[in-house]
């Protein structure tokens, strides 16, 4: 078939995909571009290709940054303590769901469990100072009314981490079940019938045949997690952080855009995203590397 | 008999870990729920946890006269509207030919779409092209960047490979254009994945906060979630005041006005939730099985 025939037989197809590359192009790509802002002494007068070239200038600069190396272990600190907490989470309550018999009550519960996903971080930042306040929050009035101190859950630092932590456990644990109750699903039925002839009790199966049968999910699922460790939201430590507990809770992304959007040091914020964006690339791709390897499946 | 009780010991237990996590995942929304029903006197006593004290509307009442949240609720409602259609159009015109195997050039195109599943510009780059575009601070800025989510494209287009090819055979047979198939008899098969990604598109779009700081300036176009934002950071300013020892609750706004606003940006989804939530959990079946 030749290139006329094959065109006019099939031009609509590419019509329809006109539109979905431009906004690619437009999108995606023109920002790609914009990363020259980390190599130029960028202002807005002379724009991105006017603007004088400084090579690695800033480079130097961001990385004799204090804020810098402060920001990127908070990133990686909050992510790991996130990995210890909200990783193991989803798995054990996944499998409480899974011993429950009561069908109408374990739907319910699944119910209520996945709402705090859909739940975003600001209205959770609204609820979390109702919640966690030193004067008048929930909690403090019940520590206070039981004649303890009041702990300043969102203006100390040490304590505003296990905020947090806990924060993000509520958001995500019942969420996180969905994967692993479908993995559970999966499991063959005899198995438990033929651990009841030989007398297993009910946290023996648990332990022997339900953990085991999760384990590649539990595996592709922390590889996953490992791939994304220096990526972090930007909502939920901009939200629930604040200037008092700062030395923790100034991530990456808050950083960026603190420098650029806030005080319009755009080369440097630049740097700074560009910087988290191949460093991130490196831990995907090593990531899905490892999981090929010990999984023996792509996660791409 | 004996494994009989310690199994029926273990669901009971069970049982009640399970309601007890349920608890703890209401809770925070039913303090907000009796803060916003409260008098304010019982608010500053510490007197509400769960339940409203000294039950009174004037906190809703004052958040539905607010004529400004009411415009910001009508405004969301309109973007994420207009955003989800347009997300949707796009991804059904790039899916349908992409799922097309034999079709020439979609390596490239398929190319050119994973690779900005792992690199993007960031952030920075990103402001300077809406900036350049002349959308700052209005709508678009908040539609255009985010259409077309590549994941969900990948979605969409796992999904139009699995419907049997006889289908679009016969219909070609009859002299059906390309574009015709897809609308008459494509789309209507997809219609549970296309819910689906619709809503992940809107909920998404409900919730986006980012990008509506960095945009939008004027307070007439502000979303649900960069207004509420105001209040979160109203309630930080009291909360750091206090610690530097002022005494004396939040200059700015009642408590109890605080949490009716909370509740009225949460409730809309609430609402919509339990109607949709098998749609949800498919969706994160969906993207499993590629992801």
């Amino acid at each position: 078939m030749n290139l006329a025939v094959y065109l006019r037989r099939y031009w609509q197809l590419y019509a329809l995909l006109v539109l979905p590359v431009c906004y690619f192009i437009v999108f995606k790509y023109a920002p790609m571009y914009g990363i020259l802002i980390a190599f130029k002494d960028f202002n807005f007068f002379q724009g991105i290709n006017g603007s004088e070239w400084i090579g690695f200038e800033a480079f130097k600069e961001v990385f004799a940054m204090k804020d810098f190396y402060k920001t990127l272990r908070n990133t990686l600190m909050l992510n790991f303590l996130d990995l210890l907490v909200s990783f193991p989470a989803p798995l054990f309550l996944a499998i409480m769901l899974y011993e429950l018999k009561t069908a109408w009550f374990k739907k319910l519960s699944q119910t209520i469990l996945y709402i705090p996903h859909f739940i975003s971080w600001v209205i959770i930042g609204g609820i979390v100072y109702q919640v966690f306040g030193t004067q008048s929050g929930m909690i403090n009035n019940i520590i206070t009314s039981m004649g303890f101190e009041a702990i300043p859950f969102l203006t100390d630092k040490n304590d505003w981490l296990i905020t947090y932590l806990a924060v993000g456990v509520w958001q995500s644990a019942g969420w996180g079940t969905i994967i692993y109750l479908a993995a559970l699903t999966g499991i063959n039925r005899e198995l438990f019938e033929a651990a009841d002839v030989d007398g297993a009790g009910r946290l023996r199966k648990i332990w022997s045949i339900t953990l085991p049968s999760l384990k590649p999910t539990i595996v592709t699922l922390l590889i996953i997690n490992l791939g994304h460790m220096i990526a972090i939201g930007f909502d939920r430590p901009f939200v629930i952080g604040n200037t008092a507990v700062r030395d923790y809770s100034d991530v990456l992304s808050t950083f960026v855009y603190r420098i650029g959007i806030e005080s319009g040091q755009y080369t440097l914020a630049t740097v700074v995203g560009l910087f988290q964006a191949v460093v991130g690339l490196v831990f995907v791709l090593g990531a899905n590397y490892a999981s090929k390897k010990l999984a023996d499946q792509s996660i791409m | 008999m004996r494994e009989q009780q310690a199994s029926r010991t273990f669901d009971v237990v069970n049982t009640i870990a399970i309601l007890f996590f349920v608890l703890l995942c209401l809770a925070p929304f039913l303090h907000i729920l009796a803060i916003s029903l409260s008098s304010a006197r019982a608010i500053m006593s510490g007197e509400v946890s769960l339940l409203p004290v000294e039950l009174n509307w004037k906190a809703y009442k004052q958040v539905f006269t607010d004529m400004s949240m009411i415009r910001s609720l009508g405004f969301t409602v309109v973007l994420t509207l207009i955003f989800t259609v347009l997300c949707m159009l796009m991804s059904i015109a790039a899916a349908y030919p992409l799922a097309k195997t034999k079709l020439k050039g979609r390596k490239a195109v398929m190319f050119l779409i994973v690779i900005t599943m792992f690199f993007s510009g960031g952030i920075i780059p990103e402001y300077m092209l809406v900036r350049n575009l002349h959308l700052l601070d209005s709508i678009w800025a908040l539609v255009l960047p985010g259409l077309i989510s590549p994941f969900y494209l990948i979605i969409l287009i796992t999904f139009f490979q699995n419907i049997p090819d006889s289908l679009e055979e016969s219909a070609e047979m009859d002299g059906s254009s390309h574009i015709r198939t897809l609308i008459s008899i494509i789309v209507p098969l997809s219609m549970p994945v296309i819910a689906t990604l619709s809503l992940f598109y809107a909920v998404g779009r409900w919730n986006g906060f980012q990008d509506t700081l960095m945009y939008i300036t004027s307070p007439e176009m502000y979303p649900l979630q960069l207004k509420l934002y105001q209040l979160v950071q109203n309630n930080m300013v009291s909360e750091l005041m206090q610690a530097e020892g002022a005494t004396g609750q939040s200059m700015l706004q009642p408590e109890g006005l605080k949490a009716a606003s909370v509740m009225f940006a949460t409730v809309p989804i609430l609402l919509v939730y339990p109607w949709l939530q098998r749609y949800f959990v498919s969706g994160v079946m969906l993207g499993a099985v590629k992801g």
